[in-house]
């Protein structure tokens, strides 16, 4: 244990982190000696009355390959927050662990939680950060979901690879089958949306996306593998069941098939 | 020490250190933290609403802290640093009650013998049990002392008086609702004078719940559970 800690000391565990020796240096990588290394594909956010659903497909991609068809690129920070990655998926799936210990320790310490716009641009330094590792082909770019229980609204902030820090009224998508996915929530979203048609918004983008874009996985009915699902408004942070996914896209999947 | 003028004995030392203690310690109010079926009850009178005795330290670990206040402060955030640290090291499944209340025990005993001045804190570690495993309670003494306290710990104030009340009056593991309403009781018997819900710090690790189980109780809460006014 360390010693007890002076005043005024930071309330951030990434400092604690790096005075304890044990923050891990940034990855030294050469793409072109190393090969490829799996990435995250599609992930998105939209937001609805009261809150923002945020999903994202469970696939891997390493160049033409699936690198692995059962990853989640959405993950629960806190009560109210999500972040979901796309780009080189093990940096990025390291980033998301240490943003959520991060703010988790904040809130501990401090017995308050941080404000929405204060985790966002927490993330936005965490990105900044891995700028070199970003110079060296290993980009992450995530994307950051909340519910503000201030303004009692969702919010999204995307990012790009030098820690810039964008807020997005409505949608966002990114990762390989983002423009696809982005496409499909320009024609579907709309002001107001409930939650519900919010969810089938998104399910819808990322079936789209996965049609489009050999690096984003669709629903697998026969391993029965479906994209992640999460919900954020008053409520905090639910997860809609995978049996709830796989429910919505039989019915999508039989609605096509007539049409044929 | 080498300016002390005369020789005195360490036991004489040692002696002072801890009545010293014993006596900051006993000068403030008490915190109990009591096992109870649906997970593990802390409570502290507190009658402040910002200044925290009880916390929050890992997924179903917790922390009450009574004495000094800027002393046990300190202590709960040095054991919420090093509850992060191992958990991101290693796994999130890796971090315990038992180690958290190793260290502190180091820390208190090594300050007890080699700072002139003791720190005058006791301190409460309880982590829920699930999948079989048990709750535990651990009591941290100023001196570095460790006590695993098979149903409920009493700390800080008339602390003995206390546990001897709610020794007398506990079923082996009471429910919720009749806990809040008994340490209730028991605050107010001790201090002598009536205890408004306001003035109850409450945090409850829920055995059933899964990731961060510990959250705080309000007043309304407190009432609606108890069934008495606030």
């Amino acid at each position: 244990m360390r010693a007890v800690s002076p005043p005024f000391d930071s309330s951030s565990f990434v400092d604690c982190l790096r005075a304890s020796g044990r923050l891990p240096e940034a990855l030294s990588y050469d793409s072109a000696a190393m090969g490829g290394v799996p990435h995250a594909t599609t992930v998105l956010a939209l937001r609805f009355e009261g809150g923002v659903v945020m999903a994202g497909d469970r696939q891997a991609s390493e160049g033409y390959q699936v690198a692995s068809r059962a990853i989640s690129k959405v993950l629960p920070v806190d009560r109210y927050s999500c972040v979901a990655i796309a780009g080189a998926a093990g940096p990025a799936i390291e980033m998301a662990r240490l943003f959520r210990v991060e703010i988790e320790h904040y809130e501990k310490l401090e017995g308050v939680m941080l404000s929405t716009s204060g985790k966002a641009n927490k993330l936005a330094q965490m990105v900044r950060e891995a700028l070199p590792m970003a110079m060296q082909g290993l980009v992450v770019v995530p994307l950051f979901a909340a519910y503000d229980p201030e303004a009692r609204r969702g919010r999204i902030y995307k990012y790009d690879p030098a820690g810039g820090r964008y807020e997005e009224e409505t949608y966002h998508a990114n990762g390989s089958g983002g423009l696809f996915a982005r496409n499909a929530l320009k024609m579907l979203y709309r002001e107001g949306m409930s939650r519900d048609e919010a969810v089938e918004a998104a399910l819808r983008a990322l079936y789209e996306a996965a049609d489009e874009d050999l690096g984003t996985g669709g629903p697998d009915f026969v391993r029965e593998i479906y994209p992640t699902v999460f919900t954020m408004d008053a409520d905090g942070v639910r997860e809609k069941t995978q049996d709830d996914v796989a429910a919505y896209y039989r019915a999508f999947v039989a609605g096509l098939r007539k049409k044929e | 020490m080498a300016a002390l003028p005369f020789y005195v004995s360490p036991e004489q030392i040692m002696q002072d250190k801890a009545e010293y203690a014993r006596k900051g310690i006993a000068r403030g109010r008490s915190a109990v933290v009591l096992r109870v079926r649906e997970g593990i009850l802390l409570a502290a009178d507190n009658p402040s609403a910002g200044l925290h005795k009880i916390s929050e330290v890992y997924d179903r670990i917790a922390f009450a802290g009574v004495g000094k206040y800027s002393e046990f402060e300190n202590l709960r955030k040095a054991g919420i640093r090093h509850a992060d640290l191992k958990g991101y090291t290693y796994s999130r499944e890796d971090v315990t009650a038992r180690s958290l209340a190793n260290a502190y025990s180091q820390l208190l005993g090594t300050a007890f013998s080699q700072e002139m001045k003791p720190l005058e804190v006791e301190i409460v570690l309880a982590e829920v049990g699930d999948n079989g495993r048990s709750d535990e309670i651990y009591r941290v003494s100023y001196d570095g002392s460790i006590f695993d306290e098979p149903l409920f710990a009493a700390v800080g104030g008339k602390a003995e008086p206390l546990a001897g009340l709610l020794k007398d009056r506990l079923p082996e593991i009471p429910p919720l609702a009749r806990a809040v309403t008994l340490l209730r009781e028991a605050f107010a018997e001790i201090s002598g004078a009536a205890m408004p819900l306001s003035q109850m710090e409450v945090g409850f690790l829920d055995r059933a719940g899964k990731g961060r189980v510990f959250r705080r109780m309000g007043a309304d809460e407190m009432a609606a559970l108890s069934g008495g006014p606030s």
